[in-house]
């Protein structure tokens, strides 16, 4: 257990894992929906702050999983419920916990039916999605990535819009699809291991047919949640159909787990399956970036629009990941927190305007500069934070990305390029009808003060990565430098066995 | 003592025996039924320690076979208390139905305690036969007699597969020449790569392929669950499949662990043909019971995973995953039987808004099918997983994979269940009233399916410690 610094006193972790799914199973009692509502929000927000812990007491000097709990669970399997957290997922995590509240004010008064189940979904994905970036066990993250199916289903199924049957069923087939190959790589890996614990997984000397395998397994499961080019088709269905807090979590926190995925198993557990195959996934993310792009291009719905802007902006992620260098890798990391934070933010701000019209067609809101300026500010800034325009967030992301892209690969770099461009054109197509086209919309009300509670913090975010990016890459370098250390063992050991006859 | 609960279940047939010669007994058969039910659960649970030998050795008790009764009675228990109105079972004939429905569970438990070639045939037809008088006892609904064809069926099949049995019991009788399981558990084992001897044991093992459905001995089951009362293909869909595994098991061992090679690829064969015609059938389907239907024959042949790994803990995997079915399979059921106005059959589109008709019923529907099709943290999920992981240790990665395949395939037509329930607008349907034994009943189902599959770890270590002293 060399790779676990053990969490002496508190249980830090289980408690931020477990404490929305005992706030659920209490709101099962609680009656009244302002009580209702009033509990989720005390429950994310109070985990929001006993999670913040986890960044000051970090130490970032060491690539080890820290705040480590092991418990022994099915000893004849050599299941272990283990958690532990290193520099790549301890962002991910502040992210999901600082981003539930939001979604819980997002959906105040969206939600007008059923609060009580509503938010017990909203909290059991919580759990689930906490504890799929703090699991170092195969088995419980398997357990939790698939149970977060069953809630999110609700949410899309239950609260969402008009073709909310279609998007949850496709949600749900191409996720579960993708993750049942998945399953057996892990048993695969388990018969090697005798050990279901992802730490000790990696690094081991796997033949490369084998790695191969596992790594299209692999690949398959995070490419669909990703979602990768060919894959990403329940994307833009699940995300225009689902209520805004879904949407905000699909967005900020489901699609990272594709990636996390990559970083945490692909890379370390099938390195020479990377190495083989990483030039193919690189191809992949540039045809993602150009293609979603240029979709989102032609989108008269806001909420497709961001969608497809998703899968752009998500190639860049899988682009930094793949060219194994450590700017990439970096930027890639700090590029997941961007789009959580921005994407999120944009899906809030039409839920918001869905609220007042109804209507997510870019050409009901022509000219609404006029009669809403707070909401068309945050709208803005939020924008160019998407096309990465300097100073926000998103531009020392996708900057880190391409200096690593152009240190890398030359030709692929090059063909990202107009992706930038493509994401600048789309968002400011958006901004450009939401400002002064049309006539205006006199009839609707500015954002009320929940509402600028809500996108204030997000704001922060977009302007202090943006600004002072430090803290944030800082927790990581440790971590993301062990990582290309592992890939580049298996490296100089396939070289090796190729030199010597 | 070691016979205390079979010997309860007896005198109570013999009580309700009684019962139904009076009139519009049905009320106090039920509660009679109950109560047997509840103490030979107590009674099982009492006896879970104790082991020995009865009847010049033809009756075996040990903890394998009381864990196999506690799980017949519990079953037993929770279809008596969800379906005890017995909506579509005419009044006068109530009576007579408990007594049959307790007369097959004795045969039942006696079936999981024999280990004698007769004394488990005898036990076989008492249980069997009972199931048969069941099926007819339904009100005819439109005067179509559908219960006659399914009972008709039924038990034209079980005859079938109940003389090829008789036919592989002889073939071993006759290899051997006893009829004692601990004598022919040494002597198969020389003989066991033999032809003959696995054609005896194939042929001896289909007529519980036939109990348990599987492929192709499920023929009967779409339209028995189909034609059969709610109540009675609850019963037949859960408890009697806890009896078939028991003896497979047991039948199993009769090869294990030399040279069962022939028997494992016919387990394989079965198992893959089980798993992708279940499958592939259950999505065509309306009706929501012989989806149902579908699914078991589909379940069947994941339990087969875990008997041709010819392995102890394969086994106790099998026992955990028949287990944790009759729970979810009882969950689904017991939906059904609510939703069901009056004893007729349910199409999955009267499932329409049940979230809003009736939202526990709702729940259950949704942990029912979700852990039915294997998702976690269901007890599904986890006895998919180590059926797998077992299968996977024996080198069986083809069928590993086309297993996972089919966890694929199922999640469509469960998940169509479920969207139809939570998804869709009532249209008018009634709300779905909903007394308090059904609701406490629904609860400790969905209770008993969650911790299942996020605490398995006393359950299978009992069950591993049950297996490796069958003999």
């Amino acid at each position: 257990m060399d790779f676990l610094i053990m969490n002496e006193g508190f249980p830090l972790l289980s408690t931020i894992v477990f404490l929305p799914l005992a706030g659920a199973l209490v709101l099962l009692l609680l009656p009244g929906e302002n009580v209702q509502r009033i509990w989720a929000m005390a429950v994310t927000s109070v985990n929001a702050v006993i999670s913040l812990p986890l960044y000051s007491r970090f130490d970032a000097t060491t690539a080890k999983y820290q705040f480590g709990e092991h418990v022994s669970w099915i000893p004849s399997l050599n299941i272990n419920y283990t958690l532990g957290i290193d520099g790549i997922s301890l962002l991910l995590v502040l992210l999901t916990t600082l981003i539930m509240p939001l979604c819980v004010l997002g959906s105040w008064t969206y939600i007008k039916t059923r609060i009580k189940e509503f938010m017990i979904c909203l909290l059991i994905m919580e759990t689930a999605m906490l504890g799929v970036f703090m699991a170092l066990d195969f088995v419980l993250f398997y357990i939790l990535w698939e149970a977060m199916l069953i809630p999110m289903y609700l949410l899309i199924g239950v609260w969402g819009g008009p073709r909310k049957i279609y998007a949850s069923i496709k949600f749900f087939l191409y996720t579960l699809a993708g993750s049942v190959m998945l399953l057996v790589a892990i048993i695969a890996l388990y018969l090697k291991n005798g050990s279901f614990s992802i730490p000790m997984m990696m690094g081991q000397d796997y033949s490369s047919t084998f790695q191969i395998w596992v790594f299209l397994a692999f690949f398959l499961a995070f490419a669909i949640k990703v979602p990768m080019f060919p894959f990403h088709t329940w994307l833009p269905a699940a995300h225009v159909e689902a209520p805004t807090a879904g949407s905000v979590i699909l967005a900020s926190i489901l699609l990272k787990m594709g990636t996390y995925g990559f970083l945490r198993f692909c890379l370390p557990i099938t390195p020479l399956a990377t190495l083989t195959l990483g030039p193919y996934v690189l191809w992949m993310s540039v045809v993602a970036i150009l293609y979603g792009g240029f979709t989102a291009l032609a989108q008269s719905d806001m909420k497709k629009l961001i969608a497809y802007s998703s899968v752009g902006h998500m190639g860049f992620v899988t682009l930094g990941i793949f060219f194994l260098n450590k700017q990439g890798l970096e930027g890639a990391i700090l590029q997941m927190i961007n789009h959580g934070v921005t994407t999120g933010a944009l899906f809030l701000c039409v839920g918001m305007m869905y609220e007042r019209t109804h209507s997510r067609e870019i050409a009901d809101h022509s000219g609404i500069a006029q009669n809403l300026p707070i909401f068309v500010s945050f709208l803005t800034i939020f924008s160019l934070s998407s096309l990465a325009f300097p100073a926000t967030n998103s531009f020392v992301g996708e900057f880190l990305v391409l200096a690593g892209a152009f240190s890398g690969n030359k030709i692929v770099a090059g063909a990202a390029i107009p992706g930038a461009i493509l994401a600048a054109a789309y968002m400011m197509r958006l901004l450009q009808h939401v400002l002064f086209r049309g006539p205006g919309r006199p009839d609707l009300a500015d954002l009320n003060v929940r509402e600028i509670v809500t996108l204030a913090p997000l704001l922060c975010f977009v302007f202090w990565i943006g600004l002072a990016p430090e803290p944030f890459l800082s927790v990581m370098h440790t971590s993301v430098e062990y990582l290309i250390q592992q890939v580049d063992i298996a490296k100089t050991a396939q070289i090796a066995l190729n030199i010597v006859p | 003592m070691l016979f205390a609960p079979e010997l309860l279940m007896l005198i109570g047939s013999l009580v309700l025996f009684c019962l139904s010669l009076g009139q519009r007994k049905g009320n106090l058969a039920k509660y009679a039924s109950l109560v047997l039910g509840i103490a030979s659960c107590i009674l099982s649970l009492a006896t879970l320690q104790m082991s020995g030998n009865l009847f010049y050795d033809a009756y075996h008790v040990d903890m394998f076979s009381q864990l196999f009764k506690l799980a017949i009675s519990i079953g037993l228990v929770i279809v008596l208390l969800f379906s005890g109105d017995l909506k579509g079972v005419d009044d006068n004939l109530r009576p007579e139905y408990f007594l049959f429905m307790i007369l097959s569970t004795l045969g039942l438990m006696m079936l999981v305690s024999s280990v004698e070639l007769l004394s488990l045939f005898i036990a076989l037809e008492l249980s069997s036969y009972s199931l048969y008088l069941m099926v007819p006892m339904r009100d005819d609904h439109g005067g179509i007699k559908m219960q006659m064809e399914a009972a008709i069926k039924y038990i034209l099949f079980g005859v079938v597969a109940t003389g090829t049995m008789l036919y592989g019991m002889s073939f071993i009788f006759g290899m051997t020449g006893t009829t004692y399981f601990s004598e022919l558990v040494p002597r198969m084992h020389e003989l066991a790569t033999t032809p003959t001897a696995m054609l005896a044991i194939a042929l001896f093992m289909s007529g519980f392929f036939y109990k348990l459905a599987v492929f192709p001995f499920h023929f009967w089951v779409p339209d028995v669950y189909q034609g059969a009362s709610n109540a009675t293909t609850a019963f037949i869909a859960s408890v009697p499949k806890l009896g078939a595994v028991a003896i497979l098991i047991r039948v199993t061992t009769l090869v294990a662990p030399t040279g069962g090679e022939a028997v494992v690829n016919m387990l394989m064969i079965l198992a893959v043909c089980s798993m992708f015609y279940g499958n592939l059938s259950a999505l065509v389907q309306k009706d929501i019971k012989r989806m149902l239907g579908f699914s078991g024959i589909s379940h069947a042949g994941f339990v087969l995973l875990g008997l041709l790994t010819l392995k102890d803990t394969g086994y106790a995997t099998s026992m955990y995953y028949i287990a944790g079915y009759v729970f979810m399979n009882l969950a689904c059921f017991l939906v059904i039987c609510k939703v069901s106005k009056n004893g007729e059959n349910v199409s999955i589109d009267d499932m329409s808004g049940l979230y809003k008709r009736a939202p526990l019923l709702a729940l259950t529907l949704l942990v029912g099918m979700m852990a039915l099709a294997g998702i976690p943290p269901f007890v599904g999920f986890m006895g998919k997983f180590m059926l797998l992981t077992g299968a996977l240790r024996d080198g069986h990665l083809a069928l590993v994979i086309l297993a996972a395949l089919n966890t694929a395939i199922a999640i469509y037509y469960y998940l169509s269940v479920v969207r139809v329930a939570f998804c869709s607008p009532p249209e008018e349907r009634p709300d779905v009233p909903v007394d308090l034994a059904t609701r406490c009943v629904s609860i400790a189902l969905i209770a008993v399916i969650i911790f299942m599959g996020v605490a398995p770890k006393q359950l299978l270590a009992v069950a591993e410690t049950a297996v490796r002293n069958i003999f």
